[in-house]
């Protein structure tokens, strides 16, 4: 070997304005696709009869306008990081989870059924500090063993993810409206809605403001993504995931045992999925009604590409589609655009993330070097 | 191979009919369920038929579209809102209007088939994805829409009551319709019998034209294919075109001829079952034919059931409730997909990108 390396003087700038250019890059494209998707939405809306501006500063308005409304985004915003995290780790490890609206109900139900009915079981109230752990615990396994699943599939057999996390989907969602018109519906003689009875006061989440809904989940949501973000790049496991996600050969030939892998991410993602109906139980509601949780796992998909599958862009994704959908009510009061306009508005925003070639060419960005590649094809 | 596939299909289409047999055979006679189960099953396949057929077109030219279902989705609320404004607005009787409604939902599936090619062709975006979009695109769309046009102040109708044109009629087929009793399986839809007509015309298509030659080349081997001068481009373009106008058909089915209305969301995944019906298919329109038969039989399985709720025996209450037996189709495309009936093969280069 030759000691006398040549000694090349790079321009290094420094680290602090390296970062903001690589924050600012990655941030690029996604806002760019915000605001062009905000204005094909104002152009729906004006061709509905609707007043776009009006519209759009009545949505700003009930997300932001009043520390109400800071409140409520949060709350809007909370599952939204959950699933948009599920969905963007099972990104990292080359899959596609489309079922995360399943996971959620699923752990919202397991979470319910702990939470009013393990006490009734014992015959005896159980110490919250084992209670409320047990009862968030059960909403993630239900929603890992229903992830765990379609990953099982995937890695023994080639059955593709796609179409089993939607098939799983639709089985959750008739076992939920089964349980919670059956056995599991709340027996209160006055209850006419499919829902649970509430969950015993151990199992619950104290509430941190009585006159505003913030919860803890939230706080909880940074956290676990911030964890997402330590598992998937500072630990072995993590890379492995991302390896199996981005050159599963490569993989393979690191020693990489790549069907464990995908069955492993599988299960965490749907974990994640899991934990944000178990939230939603012991946290907000104390309870699971049919339909509360209809469209998280679509719109988790939006924010998770939003997010370009960083756990920190889900959580900027969820915050905007928390605040959209938050504002959405305000809006449809002030405006009478019906709400669902939103969902046109979120669904444009991610043809023009997931199309970025579409943003590039409007506003003459050049292309990155490195495309990640999802899915292709049904092969293995 | 295939004998063994359609042995296995036919088995599970006879259990399921044996099914609502063994529940209802006190109340009806055998041959009546039979019959109806008969018909209805190949009713209600027609989506999963023609989604299928959108399937084939796509990617044996080598675009995968999952957004099957959202095409459906998009098609079945413009087409039924055609139907409607045509019927109230400019009165032009049911029958003119509903299949002024087929004609507009045929060219959203297309207009939607155009721009998936758009995403995955040109700007080659990765297909999952411009699938997943589409599908929010249409429940986004169909769901402003259905409540601004017809319930918000923006309603275009004008206070005037939105008049549905009901569905579409039952075809009587000489000869074949007037056999006794076994007859009804033939009195089906338009839009049912031209889903059995396009598998025929498919496969003719697919396998002895020079079109489906090229087809199958573009989506085995887009190299080859471009070195002997077909235009790769061109042909995936057009072929999921033409899938997109069939999945157009199929969402006309669900508002202009299963029922007269439209539910946000009301396809239900059927365009998903669909795929899962064309790669137990083996991508090919026979295959996919009989497969969404399968699925056909378990949703009727579910809607004859409901007739029967009360002869279910109580050890099989379980079974009473209609979410449960609404799990069968799902549960079944899950097995499906095992590949435990024998592996199928998709064309090689299905869902990667051309780059000339």
């Amino acid at each position: 070997m030759d000691k006398s390396e040549p000694q090349v003087k790079e321009e290094k700038p420094n680290a602090f304005i390296r970062i903001v250019k690589q924050v600012g890059n990655a941030l690029l494209v996604p806002l760019l696709a915000v605001i062009t998707a905000m204005i094909v939405g104002g152009l729906v809306i004006a061709g509905a009869k609707g007043d776009p501006f009006a519209a759009y500063a009545g949505l700003f308005e009930g997300a932001f306008g009043t520390l109400r409304a800071l409140s409520e985004t949060t709350v809007w915003a909370t599952p939204y990081i959950f699933a948009g995290l599920a969905v963007a780790l099972a990104f990292k490890g080359g899959l596609f989870n489309i079922g995360a609206e399943g996971q959620l109900a699923l752990g919202a139900v397991a979470s319910a059924w702990v939470g009013y009915r393990l006490p009734e079981l014992l015959g005896t109230t159980i110490p919250g500090a084992i209670h409320l752990p047990l009862t968030v615990g059960a909403g993630m396994l239900a929603g890992a063993i229903w992830g765990a699943i379609p990953g099982w599939l995937k890695a023994k057999t080639g059955a593709h993810e796609v179409i089993n996390t939607i098939m799983m989907n639709y089985i959750a969602l008739n076992l939920v409206s089964y349980l919670l018109n059956g056995p599991m519906k709340d027996p209160d003689p006055l209850n006419v809605i499919a829902r649970t009875p509430l969950i015993s006061e151990g199992a619950q989440i104290p509430v941190i403001f009585s006159k505003y809904r913030f919860h803890w989940g939230f706080i909880l949501a940074l956290v676990v993504a911030f964890l997402v973000w330590w598992l998937l790049w500072k630990t072995t496991l993590g890379f492995e995931i991302r390896t199996a996600g981005s050159n599963p050969d490569a993989g393979k030939y690191a020693g990489i045992n790549v069907s464990r892998t995908i069955v492993l991410t599988m299960t965490l993602s749907g974990m994640l999925a899991g934990l944000a109906g178990a939230i939603e139980v012991t946290a907000l509601n104390y309870r699971h009604e049919l339909g509360f949780s209809q469209g998280y796992g679509f719109d988790a998909i939006a924010i998770a590409l939003l997010g370009k599958s960083h756990p920190f862009g889900a959580v900027v994704g969820a915050i905007l589609f928390g605040a959209m959908r938050n504002g959405a009510t305000r809006m449809q009061f002030l405006t009478q655009i019906p709400v669902d306009v939103i969902s046109v508005i979120q669904a444009l925003i991610l043809l023009f993330v997931a199309a970025d070639a579409i943003v590039r060419f409007i506003y003459r960005i050049r292309a990155p070097r490195e495309q990640v590649v999802l899915t292709r094809g049904w092969g293995k | 191979m295939e004998i063994r596939r359609y042995t296995f299909i036919a088995l599970i289409i006879i259990v399921l009919i044996g099914v609502v047999v063994v529940v209802g055979k006190s109340e009806v006679s055998p041959g009546v369920i039979i019959v109806s189960m008969i018909a209805t099953t190949i009713a209600v396949a027609t989506p999963l038929t023609l989604g299928a057929l959108t399937g084939v077109f796509c990617e044996r030219a080598g675009v995968v579209n999952i957004g099957i279902e959202g095409m459906m989705l998009a098609s079945a609320f413009f087409g039924w809102f055609g139907a409607i404004y045509m019927n109230t607005i400019l009165k032009m009787g049911a029958f003119p209007s509903l299949i002024i409604g087929v004609i507009i939902a045929v060219i959203t599936g297309g207009l939607l088939g155009l721009l998936h090619a758009v995403l995955s062709v040109t700007f080659k975006v990765d297909q999952i994805i411009g699938g997943t979009v589409i599908n929010l695109l249409a429940v986004g769309i169909s769901g402003f829409l259905n409540r601004q046009l017809f319930f918000e102040k923006g309603s275009i109708f004008g206070g005037q009551v939105p008049h549905a044109p009901g569905v579409l009629p039952r075809l009587h087929i000489p000869l074949l319709g007037d056999i006794p009793v076994v007859g009804t399986v033939f009195e089906q839809q338009p839009i049912t019998i031209a889903a059995i007509l396009l598998v025929i015309i498919t496969h003719y298509v697919l396998f002895y034209t020079r079109w489906g030659l090229r087809t199958r080349a573009v989506g085995e081997h887009p190299r080859a294919a471009d070195t002997v001068g077909i235009n790769v481009y061109r042909m995936r373009y057009l072929n999921v075109i033409i899938g997109g106008l069939i999945a157009g058909l199929a969402g006309a089915y669900f508002t202009l001829e299963s029922v007269p209305s439209f539910e946000p969301l009301m396809t239900n995944g059927r365009g998903f079952i669909a795929l899962a019906a064309m790669i137990f298919g083996n991508w090919s329109p026979f295959g996919s034919w009989a497969a969404a038969l399968v699925f056909g039989a378990a949703s009727a399985l579910q809607i004859n059931l409901q007739f029967f709720r009360e002869l279910i025996p109580p050890q099989w209450a379980f079974f009473q409730s209609s979410a449960v037996v609404g799990m069968v189709p799902y549960i079944l495309t899950m097995l499906i997909m095992t590949g435990i009936i024998g592996k199928t093969r998709a064309p090689a280069a299905d869902g990667i990108p051309y780059e000339k």
